[in-house]
């Protein structure tokens, strides 16, 4: 009998929110072709949650590896401000996605070479960014909210290709292209046997320090591009606002994927997944007409439920209501 | 004085796949030092656990003065009379003395602490043991030696009538056990029972009056320590008495010419082992015997790169090598299977196939991954030729037994083919099927031309696997014998240190 | 014979002659104020000091109570929105319901205590990482103060008008009723952390969990008050934070935990728990004051600078706490 995946539990939350939406109303489900683009609720959702699924990506390496990445929201500002501030000097766009990229693996570094180098609690090390980081957005746009105006900048986020959306596409090719990249190689393994037991990953021989280093520089680079996104769907930098509660919703993704905050075991589809789940219920409470401040209420307790159910006493007592049936 | 101050009846306790204590008795009179004596998994830590209230027993009774007792937690062991002093020192480093003295049992007045009296009873407590130590001082700015005095002192805080010691002469240098030693024999003589937890012979003959060895959870006996030699002694904890027919090593060595695989010279790091030479040919096994605590995984973490030495050099095949981290040793041609599988060797939640590839794709490299195709093919290799029993390659290693486990492990390293394999204690906590599959697997690698180096507790394992056996007592090197020199006999002398 | 000074030294809590970070903060603050007093005329007064406790009496208030989270080596990142929460539920209560102030404080005070005393039970009980379950109980109160109302609400009791006139003269100076009562709360968090067997404790836990189960400490009931005692102090902050504007503000907070953590970092306190003192957090209170004053002197230097200087003082903090700690 093969382990049954992880993703199982997310999809079943995520169909099960769907059609608790598509009860309440059918047109949730509907998808029209206006001018040869896709337009519906779900393209919705898909567009608007590419930037968490990006950033959410990089945070399951991080928590793979039993760390966490609190600074990913402040890096997100950072990159919009970096895109902003370039495009506004007439640089080209491909310099600024550069600059925008390079920033985020700066970023990604600095918390890398604290955790892993230095030894510092993950938690702490990316706190430090997490304070400065947003202040630091704010000093490279000078406080203002900066209109981008670059159509090609724009069409990242809001831009349709072959009548599909260009945000969703270029975050799906990502997750395939990391896919291929950790799995393909024996990163994937090496980071989920780091995450698993560092210390015998050492003794087998494995660089755990450079491993990890690793997934927070990978990270960084992906709030950075995430940065990207958020700026071209607004068309504007807003080092206030950007990337705000970016990190919760992030690592929410990742837990809610069903990769342990302990690290080990990681499923990046799962963490998509767990995104479009997280985005879903925010729609979903927009639709019900509950005000967005109220949307983050039904997110704590799911994930209060998930966490607990994650648990090793939940699971014995779960564990003793419904015996295991022994795999013959 | 003669009085029974604590009676163990038929203590048994188990854990999850373990059973860790059967039916041990242990008997602990008012006014004696009374020596606790074991290998590895003999249950010693969790008898004492069991007596502290940490791990409640399942079976059995404890008395106290005569009366049962039944602690379910340190606090209460404490209010009865146990005090104990465990193996690390398990005091807040960044509090004071006076605070680690008093913590938990505070003076004070309307919930407010009374920092006057916490000063006062924590001086008290250590002129009782007449020790001078400032009282306002940072526990972690204190040596271990005086921490391991201010646990002395919080344990005696209590109006504690029986003291376990658990390891406390494992970090302290000579003068510093002198020290304990006197303030030991002090209180035996006001009366006070005290249990002594070591590892080492010495000790226990300075200082015991009464021991007691246990061996793989169950009880060997209980021996007034006078009476009892040491090489009686040895034998009662490796579990064969020196009457027993005597083994002989008829394992071939290789030979002597050839020049070593690998070399140690002056190998060694202070606090662990004292600087070591030791050679290893292709196609041998050595042994590296000692009792518990005389320095083996010290040498091999030294040799695999885990900890750093701070004196002499290895060498490879002749040429000096350098050895900062297990990375370089693996990319050596280094292997080392860890004495501790559950914490330094498998990777638990993760499948077979990962546990048994992972050093092999070490060595490799993250870009140059091994096919599918071919980690199929090495994972059925290993798993038919050690004959791993495992529902698949992709099961979780963690719900394999013990011996399952160990057998992956070695295969680990089997993959990487390496030159030179350091196994620590592979075959403990496995069962008996499987330690002689682990041993004809031992045989077959030195016939292939692998270098062994071969570490346990069992003595006669070392004398049936290896042609050469290299002997370390109390963290340096003792004694060398080979060929049919090894027997257990002589080899328990050399462990005990009667052999002159 | 022992001097007077010895004596005195008898009576209270240890002070290490290796206190070394705590005098770090303090030489840090003395050379901020010096620095700005030399710049900016009028700095160096009792005024501007006093303002420096009143304008940061709620981010104290809340610093206090982390202090103690942070002592058993956990984190509460739900503070801000707890402040948030009950300034909002405190303005209902007393605006829309009528209801007698103390009343309402009363009732604002359990509910922040109730609220961490439930997060406390999850991380204990359930051995949950407390940066997750404190960011749940974040999104759970902000949720819930937007809940109660989007706007804000000014309170018009006459009671409140009384509170925030108030101002007690001590000699020349006149200290309004935050700084009074940010005081308090310092006093009493002093007196908690040095001179009860509960300070003590969630010393040990943070020190070494391991140890303080061996000494037979009470763990389970020390780490969940600890984080009931964190509700509290965010509670009564959120409710000085109604005195001082004079309103209830469901926004009320936001990004608030991260200024407190900074400043008990700043103030010397390990971040990993097991050392530190309430001093040290009075300090980097100050400290962050003082920068926030000397920004507001200046006029030049714009508000991000605030986060930036607050950033880099808690990576050199928690490198200084790092090798400080590595050197032994």
């Amino acid at each position: 009998m093969k382990a049954k995946s992880p993703v199982i539990w997310p999809l079943l939350g995520l169909a099960a929110l769907v059609l608790l939406n598509a009860v309440h109303d059918l047109g949730f489900l509907k998808i029209t072709l206006l001018d040869g683009h896709l337009y519906g609720v779900p393209i919705d959702i898909l567009t608007q949650g590419s930037r968490t699924m990006l950033v959410a990506l990089g945070m399951t390496l991080v928590i793979a590896t039993g760390g966490v990445d609190l600074s990913v929201g402040s890096v997100v500002a950072i990159a919009g401000a970096v895109c902003a501030v370039l495009l506004q000097g007439g640089h080209s766009l491909a310099l600024t996605l550069a600059a925008a990229l390079g920033a985020g693996l700066l970023a990604g570094s600095a918390n890398g070479l604290l955790v892993a180098r230095l030894g510092v609690q993950p938690i702490v090390a990316t706190l430090i960014l997490m304070v400065a980081g947003r202040g630091l957005a704010q000093l490279i746009v000078d406080g203002q909210v900066i209109i981008i105006k670059s159509p090609a900048f724009e069409y990242l986020a809001n831009g349709f290709l072959l009548g599909l959306p260009v945000a969703p596409l270029l975050v799906v090719a990502l997750y395939l292209a990391t896919h291929l990249a950790l799995r393909r190689t024996a990163l994937g393994l090496f980071i989920e046997a780091v995450g698993d037991n560092e210390t015998a990953s050492r003794f087998a021989g494995l660089a755990a320090a450079r491993i990890k280093a690793l997934a927070y520089i990978f990270c960084g680079a992906g709030a950075g591009l995430a940065g990207v996104l958020a700026a071209a769907n607004i068309r504007a930098a807003d080092a206030y606002r950007a990337g705000e509660n970016m990190e919760l919703d992030a690592i929410f993704a990742v837990v809610v994927g069903g990769t342990a905050l302990t690290g080990g075991r990681f499923s990046i589809l799962g963490t998509a997944v767990g995104a479009l789940l997280i985005q879903t219920l925010t729609t979903t409470m927009y639709n019900l007409g509950v005000p967005p401040a109220i949307a983050p209420v039904p997110k704590a307790l799911l994930i209060i439920g998930v966490t607990l159910l994650q648990s090793d006493k939940i699971g014995r007592w779960l564990g003793g209501l419904w015996p295991k049936r022994e795999a013959a | 004085m003669c009085a029974e101050l604590l009676e163990l009846r038929g203590i048994g306790k188990a854990f999850p796949g373990v059973v860790a204590l059967a039916g041990v008795d242990f008997t602990v009179r008012a006014g004696e030092i009374h020596a606790l004596l074991g290998e590895n998994g003999a249950g010693k830590s969790t008898l004492i656990k069991v007596l502290t209230g940490v791990h409640p027993a399942d079976a059995g009774e404890i008395r106290l003065n005569g009366a049962v007792i039944r602690p379910g937690a340190p606090k209460e062991a404490e209010r009865l009379g146990v005090s104990t002093v465990y193996q690390e020192v398990n005091l807040v480093p960044s509090l004071s003395v006076a605070e680690n003295i008093t913590l938990g049992r505070q003076p004070g007045r309307f919930g407010f602490l009374n920092w006057r009296a916490i000063r006062r009873r924590a001086r008290a407590a250590l002129a009782r043991l007449e020790v001078e130590c400032d009282v306002d001082a940072e526990l972690g700015s204190l040596s271990v030696a005086r921490q391991q005095m201010v646990a002395i002192a919080r344990a005696l805080d209590t109006s504690a009538r029986l003291l376990v010691l658990d390891e406390p002469t494992a970090s302290l240098d000579e003068k510093e056990v002198a020290e304990l030693f006197g303030l030991m024999r002090k209180l035996r003589a006001e009366g006070m029972g005290i249990v002594f937890v070591t590892h080492f012979l010495d000790q226990v003959y300075t200082v015991s009056d009464r021991l007691t060895v246990l061996r793989n959870g169950q009880l060997v006996g209980e021996y007034v320590t006078a009476d009892l030699s040491r090489l009686e002694l040895v034998g009662k904890m490796l579990g064969r008495e020196v009457s027993d027919a005597d083994f002989t090593s008829h394992v071939a060595a290789p030979a002597a010419t050839m020049q070593p695989v690998l070399a140690a010279r002056g190998l060694g790091r202070r606090g662990a082992i004292a600087p070591v030479d030791l050679a290893l040919h292709a196609g041998e096994v050595a042994g590296l015997g000692g009792l518990l605590g005389s320095g083996r995984t010290e040498t091999a973490r030294l040799l695999f790169g885990i900890d750093a030495c701070d004196s002499g050099e290895i060498s490879l095949k002749g040429a000096t090598v350098r050895v900062a981290s297990p990375r370089d040793a693996v990319r050596l041609g280094l292997a080392f299977c860890s004495e501790d599988r559950k914490a330094e060797g498998i990777l638990p939640n993760l499948s077979v196939r990962e546990n048994l590839l992972v050093a092999l794709q070490g060595k490799r490299g993250a870009l140059r991954a091994l096919s599918p195709a071919e980690q199929v093919q090495l994972c059925e290799h290993y798993i038919k030729t050690l004959r791993i029993k495992t529902a698949d390659t992709e099961t979780p290693i963690k719900n394999l037994s013990g011996g399952n486990q160990q057998k992956v492990l070695l295969a680990r390293w089997l993959a990487t083919q390496p030159a030179v394999i350091i196994l620590d204690e592979p075959t403990r906590g496995i069962d008996i099927g499987a330690k002689q599959e682990i041993e004809q697997l031992i045989a077959k690698l030195r016939a292939d031309g692998l270098a062994v180096l071969f570490i346990s507790s069992e003595i006669d394992e070392v004398v049936r696997n290896c042609s050469r056996v290299l002997v370390l007592r109390e963290r340096r090197l003792t004694g060398e014998i080979a060929g049919a020199e090894i027997t257990s006999e002589r080899l328990m002398h050399l462990m005990a240190g009667t052999h002159e | 014979m022992k001097s007077a000074a010895t004596a005195r030294r008898d009576a209270g809590p240890p002070i290490f002659k290796r206190q070394l970070p705590l005098f770090v903060t303090a030489g840090i603050f003395v050379a901020l104020f010096l620095t700005a007093a030399h710049f900016y005329e009028g700095f160096f007064s009792a005024r501007v000091f006093i303002s420096l406790l009143s304008e940061n009496a709620f981010l104290g208030i809340a610093a206090v109570g982390m202090t103690l989270v942070i002592f058993s080596g956990g984190i509460d990142l739900s503070v801000g929105a707890v402040i948030g929460f009950t300034s909002i539920c405190t303005a209902t209560l007393i605006e829309k319901h009528q209801l007698a102030p103390e009343l309402a404080w009363t009732l604002a005070l359990a509910a922040g205590a109730g609220l961490g005393a439930g997060m406390g039970s999850l991380i204990h009980f359930f051995r949950l990482p407390p940066f997750l379950i404190t960011l749940a109980g974040m999104f759970l109160a902000r949720g819930a103060g937007f809940w109660i109302s989007t706007d804000s609400i000014g309170i018009n009791h006459a009671l409140y008008g009384k509170i925030s006139a108030y101002e007690w003269l001590f000699g020349t100076a006149a200290i309004p009723a935050g700084a009074l009562f940010l005081i308090t709360v310092l006093l009493a968090g002093y007196a908690v952390a040095h001179h009860t067997r509960f300070g003590r404790t969630l010393l040990a836990i943070g020190g070494n969990e391991q140890s303080a189960l061996l000494m037979g400490l009470p763990i389970g009931p020390a780490k969940i008050s600890v984080y009931a005692v964190n509700g509290f102090c965010a509670a009564l902050a959120g409710i000085v934070a109604t005195l001082y504007t004079g309103s209830g503000n469901p926004g009320m907070g936001l990004g608030l935990e991260l200024d407190a953590i900074a400043s008990v970092v700043i103030g010397g306190t390990l971040l990993t728990g097991g050392r530190g003192h309430m001093l040290g957090t009075l300090l980097g209170v100050l400290i962050f004051g003082t920068i926030q004053a000397a920004i507001l002197f200046d006029g030049r230097l714009s508000s991000w600078w605030m986060r930036i200087v607050v950033g880099a003082l808690l990576l050199v903090f928690i490198l200084l706490q790092r090798f400080f700690l590595r050197r032994k």
